[in-house]
């Protein structure tokens, strides 16, 4: 194969704002890879960018079939953009399954680009397919081009030492490499990535880097593409230092500072489960940083682990997902009971039971406001994007701690996986929380209280002030055992008061848009993106939609009821059955909360919501 | 720091009223614990007591230490979390069979295979005492309660064999009614580096009183218990004339003269194992004592360790270079 300079330098040069591509293929394919390396050179280059990785749980289903395709979507622009796009402007299908799984959602018009390496009978047949789409028609109306990656790879890697299942590994690298082309990106950025990855198997990191760059050159070559197509940086973004972020990463870097603010270690006890095992995962690297982790027998364990830490004076934490969740709704009521500063990570996904483990949803709302036995609260963090999740873990370390309360951080699939531009703070920026310690003995009363009502954290090993705590109610000074009937109820009501009085330390929330009028859409966690979308678009054309979204989902902050007076309508979309909308009915009676559901386990669509908008708009 | 030598055993009583039935055996184990814990030289407030829920797991608020009485069976897993955070710390845990062996088995066996550093006082009474005399899952087979009236169809658990199963590394077994005895394998426990399991048979008057009757009341006990004592022969009886030796896979008796020496630093829990078996032999005698000691690294060390290795690999962690790492890239104002 020769290498050009500058492939395709005299094929014509189409700028384009923004672009969709949706990388598909079976779970063995490295689709994942392959889109977050794509994410991560657009970031590089400095688009804005939002991305969307699907996959299934099965680690690998039956190779070839429908169960077994996985994606990976990347929005990216030369403008601010909020979501991954609802529709992919490019398909790359790289099997028979990953086609037809995938095809319904490709733009008219869009450029599909098939791997014909894999369309045998045998994997139509895998693919359920009774005919072939490449012949039957199906695919009229689209920009096709075939392309045999499988040959193309086995060519350009014929001379390697590369075993031919080796070879077939470096497909995805090829196919990464024609986009790379397409958009006009540099490979170097992957090229130092592969180097560094397979350090200690150089021929798989050359292999890799042979086969991306026979597709980068293939794209010229072979004449697949009329054209090339430019996306420029995007302008749009406040300066700074930027770096690209996961939401999971994005958890535990906000853990690893919280602590630090707080001047305390970290202590994080975790059992793994999909999708937040990589918070674990990226904090055992960080032991630098004076965290520890433990891996914990079970979900019980990991947040009773975090309450042992907690109790020495250290910032304990753990993360789950919704049976995790579940798991640890007795051991959330202990820490409620002892008042120890404890942050919990709920990475949210489908439910019920084990439901949907790699797909989205926000569901564990009401678990995580009112679901514990008995009077059990405990204020609720809502993160909205990847990298709202630094600051969003931050803070909840900050009520942690401040309030001598455990703290529910609620996230999900959609946001643990998805990736954004960060744009870096400064350090001096972040806000500090030292926590304080009493060692003065003297008058010292357990359940005695500041002006947030949160009692004294006492390190055991401080002399003269031994105490015990415990899960039995206590007397509301001594905290010795009460069974008290006005001490019990005195205890219930303080500690609803400590948790509502985090209201007075949180703003009340800005709205975006139109100030008053007809709709204001009000969302939590990770409808951000679409709801942005969605409203500013309405908003830029002249209607009256405004949009407010809430990181304090409880206690909710001051000032929404005055906010809601303003508007005709409040939109809650939300993806589960209308949590939000319950409490938001219940809290606020007078106002008009319509609710908009979806539980499909993917994230809203912009023009789903638009429309649903516009609806209301009519009436 | 208070001064440790002049601690004696009311400096260890708490001001909270004892609120266990007259006569129950959690008070001889309380008193004994008590006793010993002025000679550990270790400073009052930095030993804690940890506990579940039960009868038993009321015992941290009787101590004058840092206490922390916590949920059903789940004392394990939060002394793991105390102890792996604050290595420092003296801790010590009580359960009971149903906290520990039942609702909490998963974290009892994981505690003890991590070797944390934790004396763990198992009170066994072979019954639910709180909530009112069910039976447990040491209970012997066809034992009538209230939860099985015609006799439970349970096959109970040995708690040694369960510890020994589990890796740990100090297992132990002792008696409430023989305080001298106690204090001894309480004290071993307090020595050993790493996870110790100590067994307490325990006697619970209101709902199964005279579980360990026929083996440990005072006129038959020394003929129908056996201590096993590291390094001595294994000799029993009243007037020292009875031994066991082991024959193979088997443990068999014989006179004190062909007793076999106990030893517990073979490395193996094999021997202590066979000797937990006897249990289930009503013509052998019941073992106590020391059934396993071993050394190995605690696992709140291993733990703290990799962190200070890595901070001496790649110097203490600081904000700025959490974050200002990886590919950056600069947008011009
Ligand atoms: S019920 Fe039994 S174990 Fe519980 S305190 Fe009474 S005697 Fe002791």
């Amino acid at each position: 194969m020769t290498t050009t300079q500058s492939p395709g330098a005299d094929l014509p040069l189409q700028q384009h704002e923004s672009v969709v591509i949706r990388f598909a293929g079976d779970s063995g394919d490295g689709m994942q890879i392959t889109g977050n390396q794509f994410s991560h050179t657009s970031a590089v280059f400095g688009n804005d960018l939002a991305t969307f990785p699907d996959f299934p749980a099965e680690i690998r289903a039956p190779a070839g079939t429908r169960p077994g395709v996985s994606g990976f979507q990347v929005h990216f622009s030369s403008r601010d953009i909020n979501t991954p796009g609802d529709q992919p402007d490019v398909l790359v299908a790289m099997n028979p399954a990953a086609l037809a799984v995938n095809l319904k959602d490709l733009k008219t018009g869009g450029i599909l680009i098939v791997n014909t390496g894999q369309f045998a009978d045998k994997d139509l047949k895998k693919a359920n397919l009774d005919s072939n789409p490449l012949l039957d028609g199906s695919l009229d109306g689209y920009r096709v081009i075939e392309v045999d990656i499988n040959k193309r790879v086995r060519e350009a890697l014929a001379d390697t030492e590369l075993t031919a299942k080796e070879v077939q590994r470096c497909k995805n690298f090829y196919t990464l490499g024609v986009l790379y082309w397409l958009y006009s990106r540099p490979v170097d950025t992957t090229v130092e990535w592969l180097r560094a990855k397979f350090a200690k198997r150089p021929e798989i990191a050359e292999g890799n880097v042979k086969a991306l760059q026979a597709g980068y050159n293939a794209g010229d070559i072979h004449e697949m593409f009329q054209g090339r197509y430019e996306v420029p940086a995007c302008d749009d973004l406040p300066p700074g230092t930027y770096r690209n972020i996961m939401g999971n990463q994005a958890v535990a870097m906000g853990l690893v500072a919280g602590a630090q603010l707080a001047n305390l270690r970290l202590f994080f006890g975790s059992y793994p489960i999909t999708p937040a095992s990589t918070i674990l995962e990226t904090l055992a690297a960080y032991k630098h940083y004076g965290v520890s982790t433990l891996q914990a027998e079970d979900e019980i364990a990991a947040i009773c682990n975090a309450i042992g830490g907690s109790w020495t004076g250290q910032l304990g934490a753990t993360a789950t997902s919704g049976p995790g969740m579940a798991l640890k709704t007795e051991a959330m009521g202990l820490a409620v009971s002892i008042e120890l500063p404890l942050v919990i990570v709920d990475v949210q996904r489908g439910g019920p039971s084990t439901g949907l483990p790699t797909k989205t949803e926000q569901a564990d709302l009401l678990q995580a406001v009112f679901g514990r036995n008995s009077e059990a609260p405990m204020p609720v963090v809502a993160v909205r994007s990847p990298a709202d999740a630094f600051d969003c873990t931050i803070e909840a370390c900050r009520i942690a701690v401040q309030y001598m309360t455990p703290v529910i951080l609620l996230t999900d699939g959609y946001i643990a996986n998805g990736a954004e531009p960060w744009r870096l703070p400064e350090i001096d920026s972040l806000p500090k929380f030292p926590a304080t310690f009493r060692t003065d003995a003297e008058g010292y009363q357990p359940y005695a209280r500041d002006e947030k009502l949160a009692r004294a954290w006492v390190k055991p090993g401080t002399p003269g002030m031994e105490s015990r705590v415990g899960g039995l109610e206590k007397d509301s000074l001594t905290g010795h055992i009460s069974y008290d009937p006005e001490n019990h109820e005195k205890m219930v009501h303080t500690r609803h008061a400590k948790v509502m009085g985090v209201r007075d330390g949180i703003p009340t929330p800005e709205v975006v848009g139109a100030d008053s009028g007809d709709v204001l859409v009000l969302g939590w966690g990770s409808t951000y993106g679409a709801i942005a979308s969605a409203v500013d678009g309405m908003f830029a054309a002249g209607k009256k939609v405004g949009r407010l979204h809430l990181r304090h989902v409880w206690p909710l902050p001051h000032g929404l009821d005055e906010i809601f007076s303003r508007f005709r309508a409040v939109l809650v979309p939300e993806m589960n059955m209308g949590q939000m909308a319950r409490i938001l009915r219940s809290e606020y009676p007078t106002q008009n909360i319509i609710s908009y559901p979806k539980v499909q386990g993917l994230p809203f669509f912009t023009n789903e919501l638009v429309e649903k908008i516009e609806s209301l708009l009519e009436q | 720091m208070t001064d440790t030598k002049t601690l004696t055993k009311k400096d260890f009583q708490s001001d909270q009223e004892v609120r266990w039935c007259p006569g129950c055996g959690d008070y001889a184990i309380l008193s004994c614990v008590q006793g010993i814990m002025g000679g550990l030289g270790i400073p009052k407030e930095e030993i804690v007591f940890v506990s579940g829920i039960g009868c038993s797991s009321r015992f941290p608020y009787y101590m004058n230490t840092y206490g922390f009485h916590s949920i059903h069976g789940r004392a394990p897993a939060i002394a793991t979390g105390i102890k792996t955070a604050n290595p420092d710390l003296s801790v010590w845990l009580v359960t009971g069979d149903g906290d520990g062996l039942s609702i909490g088995g998963n974290h009892m066996a994981h505690i003890l295979r991590r070797n944390v550093d934790v004396k763990i006082l198992l009170f066994n009474n072979e019954i639910y005492g709180l909530t009112k005399g069910q039976y447990s899952p040491t209970s012997p087979r066809g034992l009538r309660t209230k939860s099985s009236p015609m006799g439970s169809v349970d096959a109970p658990f040995n708690p040694l064999s369960f510890a020994l199963g589990s890796g740990a590394t100090f297992v132990a077994r002792t008696v409430d009614t023989n305080l001298k005895h106690m204090q001894q394998v309480l004290a071993a426990a307090a020595q050993h580096k790493g996870s110790a399991f100590v067994e307490i048979y325990q006697n619970c008057v209101i709902f199964n009183d005279g579980a360990f009757e026929d083996v440990a009341a005072k006129g038959v006990r020394d003929d129908k218990m056996i201590d096993l004592r590291p390094g001595e022969p294994m000799v029993y009886g009243k007037e020292h004339d009875k031994g066991l030796r082991f024959d193979g896979l088997e443990v068999v008796r014989c006179s004190a003269d062909e007793a076999d020496v106990w030893k517990v630093d073979t490395g193996s829990p094999t021997p202590g194992f066979m000797m937990a078996q006897l249990d289930r032999s009503p013509d052998m005698p019941r073992p106590l004592g020391i059934f396993r000691e071993a050394t190995t690294d605690a696992y709140e060390d291993l733990v703290q360790a990799q962190v200070q290795r890595s901070i001496e690999s790649k110097g203490e962690g600081q904000l700025h270079d959490l974050l200002y790492t990886g590919d950056l890239w600069t947008v011009e104002g």
